[in-house]
């Protein structure tokens, strides 16, 4: 039995609001309950920047005795190094390892250990990259040092001490993500372990060791084959972003190239700890059964230890304008699809709210205009969307379209659909039923969203990092609610031009045939 | 010179046998107040529907539904798929008087939904609402669940849709696996094991969905739950308003499916084009209903709980095979769950990564629970117990499930008592009499032959080092009128 099925994927969908709303004529009341919720939240959230500048904040929300916590660092893989594709992500999986007083035996004598594991591996790394006159002989002698200290390194590890301490505590949903424009931790915990928890938490994002580090790459390098090499929609995605990009970082996979991610090291990790995981850099949440006055000294104890260090610059690279469509064509055993890219701007362009204006008209639910014109009229898709900010949003992204052809039809025939509903929002205004829509589904999702502690913290962490104001969860809706037709037109008339168009479409053929093909992505 | 000094002593000095401080051990932890999570009402109708009621005023929402006895097992192998169609085009066909399109428009513009169901056991009738909105949005729920119109077209869509998930379904490595797995273990033609084919899905008829509902939708054995910012009293009104004039039906007979488990063996899937493969070790887990079934979740908490679990410390942690590795002594209310154990893992492991599972799996019988092993998995359990009913929500969906299947209201309160008391002497029994490896069946998906021949710098080994290997073909079987499209793999 599976009842709430429906009304989870409700609230699920507006935990991250991206999208928000407005003031129809029949529910003119919601407006009112949004400036009524920021009240009731102006009286339950604390939000304290510590001397070190590391934001905390605190939602007081005492339903029942526990609390959930987001940490949110504002780097994520489009900062990996050139070179280096895939670090943030590892370094993520590090975080899990322990600190220096939880996971080892004696970390004095592991930290020896573990520069030897550094030095005996830069070494390797450097006969192994020679391109002219490796020595087999050396090159295996050297792998046999690195190896050896490897071993001589875990005899003081206690493997997943870290996370069996949150597990015995009760943590629930314990896990990390990173994306291209951020790293999260979160999990959630019975109240009366905050004290513990910030004493797990600034240990390991504060102080994290480099533990396991190569071990752990294999585990990351199985991740890759899982996601991407071994996933016909996973390599198709990973060809596309990087033919839609040619300079940002957005082109690259998160999870890293394999060369790359085979070679990264647990020095350079360390490198990237330094320069991004400094307090100014990051947001820290909690939501649930937590007093502020009682609360917030335990959270400042704890990472205000965090050393603080300069924020890091912002990245120079801005992606060039594109000037002619690009394409990337898979001929293949699998099934057929087709999706699309435009650049567009980041998430602080005044436009921003249009863009979710145009995503929800054109792809939330039965009433969206792809899912009407593709899968209900023409019955050409099993599923059609439109969406903003692939790969992210923090730096120009893309607004992607996709179909999922059904039997018999073809990718060429999703991309004329798809680009017929795109020449109506360039030529026509949307309705004022389609416009109200939007903004009452906006505002009343984000009403939805507020009642559930790990996403309330993750949400407001996220604005207060983006917006430096958490606030702006709330007052985004002004904004929404000032969309209009007109502006709608403008921003589809700008982006969705066949110069600033990529697409990728997978072509199915014979086994036989893919087996002629190119050799496949993913280094099979 | 004092660096590399140093860096040699670790070798000499034999490791501390004790660890160091443990200062999170010093960290105050104050007792955490009693919670006693509110139950919600619960009312039987006359007529046998059983209301339950529970306020929640956080939020202005009213948020319910309606759920009805007879899914997917209740129909016959023939008809695989048709709970399904049934449980989309109940809700995109619409009502005697309000189309499904209609219905849409209308609850779009108030940011609500009213959404149907349909599971293996189980049809329903959801919604979610502002509490404004309420009579409005539960007046097309009710019209939705009595006056259904079911419509061919919105049938022939929901058919195409499914049909687009069958030709695909073997694109994918994992969903290809789990779905073998499950068959492997119940049976092609069990309804925990069986998957719709095309011609099953393109014989549904109008009138196959209309009988289905017209049996299924009766008073007696119908749950229908409500949570939000409403007054219980006159939201009672309301639902005995609608609910209690329904006349009595007759029950569907008791589902009477047969469990045997796995034939024993190792079974492959061949996918040219992946370079990780899905290893599943596979067999029969139990029902909650056993007195055995708190021992059981210990064990399977010390098995494959977590992080800190022998399985994620042996196949993920120290060999590095892994990662994504899972698994379970699978138990369900009703019928018996699925034990299993999964890895991912590139092919030249594949070999190597199954046989660790296997001594795992050996191993809860060998090798002796220890103290510590039981007070984590308890600690684990219990210290995370709270999550189960820390909304209203998830204490009203908790309390309909027991509802459902027949189990005692105060199930989790027991449990609770029963994990408590669980002792290493009974995770042994129990891992005797359950943990069975010759009923055990082994499925590889992947790269066949790169499985045995490796990759560049890896070695691989044959499956056949696992056991003699049945190879299982996934040909998608076209029925005649769709021959030549694109199907298979």
């Amino acid at each position: 039995m599976r009842v709430w099925s429906a009304l989870s994927l409700i609230a699920c969908s507006s935990l991250l609001p991206a999208i928000a709303q407005t003031k129809p004529m029949e529910t003119a009341g919601t407006s009112d309950l949004a400036q009524q919720e920021l009240a009731r939240f102006e009286k339950k959230v604390t939000v304290k920047v510590l001397p070190n500048g590391l934001t905390v904040l605190l939602i007081e929300r005492p339903e029942a005795p526990v609390f959930s916590y987001y940490t949110l660092v504002d780097a994520g893989d489009a900062n990996d190094p050139t070179g280096e594709s895939g670090l943030a992500h590892m370094f993520e999986h590090l975080a899990f390892k322990g600190t220096e007083e939880i996971g080892t035996t004696n970390w004095p004598a592991e930290k020896v250990a573990l520069q030897k594991v550094e030095e005996t591996y830069a070494a390797y790394d450097a006969e192994y990259r020679k391109r002219v006159g490796q020595d087999p002989a050396k090159l295996k002698q050297l792998r046999d040092a690195f190896d050896a200290a490897k071993k001589d390194a875990q005899q003081y590890v206690v493997p997943n001490q870290f996370t069996e301490i949150a597990e015995e505590n009760g943590a629930s949903g314990i896990n990390a993500s990173t994306g291209l424009d951020s790293t999260e931790y979160f999990w959630s915990m019975p109240a009366n372990r905050l004290q513990l928890w910030a004493y797990m938490e600034s240990g390991r994002i504060g102080h994290p060791v480099p533990r396991e580090f190569y071990k752990e790459r294999d585990v990351v390098m199985e991740e890759r084959r899982m996601r991407t090499d071994s996933n016909p929609i996973g390599r198709m995605v990973e060809q596309f972003l990087a033919t839609a990009y040619v300079a940002h970082p957005y082109g690259r996979p998160g999870v890293g190239w394999e060369s790359e991610l085979s070679q990264v090291d647990a020095t350079e990790a360390a490198i990237f700890h330094k320069k991004y995981y400094t307090p100014s850099n990051m947001v820290i949440a909690v939501a649930g059964d937590l007093n502020a006055s009682t609360a917030m000294p335990i959270m400042a104890k704890y990472f205000g230890a965090i050393p603080s260090g300069p924020k890091p610059e912002p990245m120079t690279t801005v992606e060039p304008q594109q000037n002619a469509e690009k394409s990337v064509i898979i001929r293949e055993a699998t099934q057929p699809f087709y999706i699309e890219g435009y650049h567009r701007s980041d998430y602080l362009d005044p436009d921003d709210q249009v863009y979710d204006a145009i995503t929800d008209i054109l792809s939330n639910g039965r009433v969206s205009r792809l899912y009407r014109s593709l899968v209900r009229d023409q019955r050409i898709a099993a599923e059609s969307e439109g969406f903003s900010g692939f790969p992210g949003t923090k730096y120009p992204g893309l607004f992607a379209f996709y179909a999922v052809p059904l039997p018999g039809h073809t990718p060429q025939e999703m991309r004329t659909a798809i680009h017929k509903e795109i020449d109506k929002l360039k030529t026509q205004d949307v309705t004022d039923d389609e416009l109200a829509m939007f903004k009452t589904r906006a505002r009343v999702d984000l009403l939805r969203s507020l009642d559930d502690n790990q996403g309330l913290a993750q949400s407001l962490a996220t604005y207060q990092l983006r917006y430096g104001d958490w606030r702006e969860l709330f007052r985004q809706l002004d904004k929404i609610d000032k969309v209009s037709k007109a502006d709608i037109r403008r921003v589809a008339n700008k982006v969705f031009t066949e110069g600033n168009r990529t697409y990728a479409i997978i072509e199915t053929v014979s086994q036989q045939k893919s087996a002629e093909a190119a050799p496949k992505a993913g280094g099979l | 010179m004092l660096l590399a000094l140093l860096a040699v002593l670790p070798a000499l000095v034999p490791a501390q046998e004790t660890q160091q401080a443990q200062p999170w051990k010093q960290i105050p932890i104050p007792t955490l107040p009693a919670f006693h999570p509110q139950q919600p009402r619960r009312i039987v109708l006359d007529n046998g529907a059983i209301l339950f009621l529970q306020e929640d005023h956080e939020l202005p929402f009213i948020n319910g539904f309606i759920e009805m006895r007879g899914g997917g097992r209740d129909l016959p192998a023939s008809k695989t798929g048709m709970v399904s169609l049934y449980g989309e085009v109940w809700r995109t066909s619409g009502t005697a008087t309000k189309s499904g399109d209609a219905m849409d428009d209308l609850l779009e513009a108030k940011a609500a939904k009213v959404e149907t169901d349909g599971d293996v056991d189980s049809t329903s009738v959801s919604w979610s609402c502002l509490k404004t909105d309420f009579d409005a949005v539960f007046g097309l729920t009710t019209d939705l669940l009595l006056h259904p119109k079911f419509d061919p077209g919105k049938l022939d869509l929901a058919k195409q849709e499914m049909a687009a998930g069958i030709v695909r379904r073997n694109d994918d490595v994992g969903e290809i696996a789990s779905r073998e797995a499950a068959k492997l273990v119940y049976g092609p033609t069990n309804p925990y094991g069986r998957t719709p084919e095309l011609a099953q899905v393109m014989s549904v008829t109008i009138a196959d969905l209309e009988q289905f509902h017209e049996k299924t939708v009766i008073p007696n054995g119908m749950i229908i739950g409500v949570t939000g910012d409403f007054d219980g009293a006159a939201m009672e009104q309301k639902l005995r308003a609608a609910f209690g004039g329904l006349k009595k039906g007759t029950p569907l007979p008791p589902a009477k499916d047969s469990f045997n488990g796995p034939t024993p063996g190792v079974y492959s899937v061949d996918k040219n084009d992946v370079n990780q493969s899905n290893v599943w070790i596979v067999g029969l887990g139990t029902e909650r209903s056993n007195p055995d079934y708190y021992a059981l979740s210990v064990m399977n908490q010390i098995f494959s709980g977590g992080f800190g679990s022998r399985l994620f410390q042996n196949v993920r942690t120290k060999m590095g095979l892994a990662y994504s590795v899972g698994g379970a002594y699978g138990a369900s209310y009703d019928h018996p769950g699925l034990f299993y154990t999964v890895a991912a893992t590139k092919s030249a492991t594949t070999v190597d990564a199954a046989k660790a599972m296997l001594d795992q799996i050996d191993d809860l019988k060998t090798q002796p629970f220890t103290d510590d092993e039981l007070r984590r998995a308890k600690d684990e359990l219990l210290n995370s117990f709270i999550f189960r009913y820390d909304t209203p929500e998830k204490v009203l969906s908790e309390r309909a499930s027991l509802e459902f299947y027949g189990y005692p209201a105060d199930f989790l309160e027991k449990y609770r008592a029963a994990i408590e008391k669980v002792t290493t002497a009974d995770l042994e029994r129990v891992a005797k009499k359950y943990v069975d490896r010759s009923k055990l069946a082994v499925l590889v998906v992947g790269n066949v032959s790169q499985i045995a021949t490796g990759t560049p710098g890896q070695p691989g080994k044959p499956l056949s080092d696992l056991g003699t290997v049945h190879p299982i073909d996934i040909t998608i079987p076209m029925p005649p009128g769709m021959q030549g499209g694109p199907g298979n793999q």
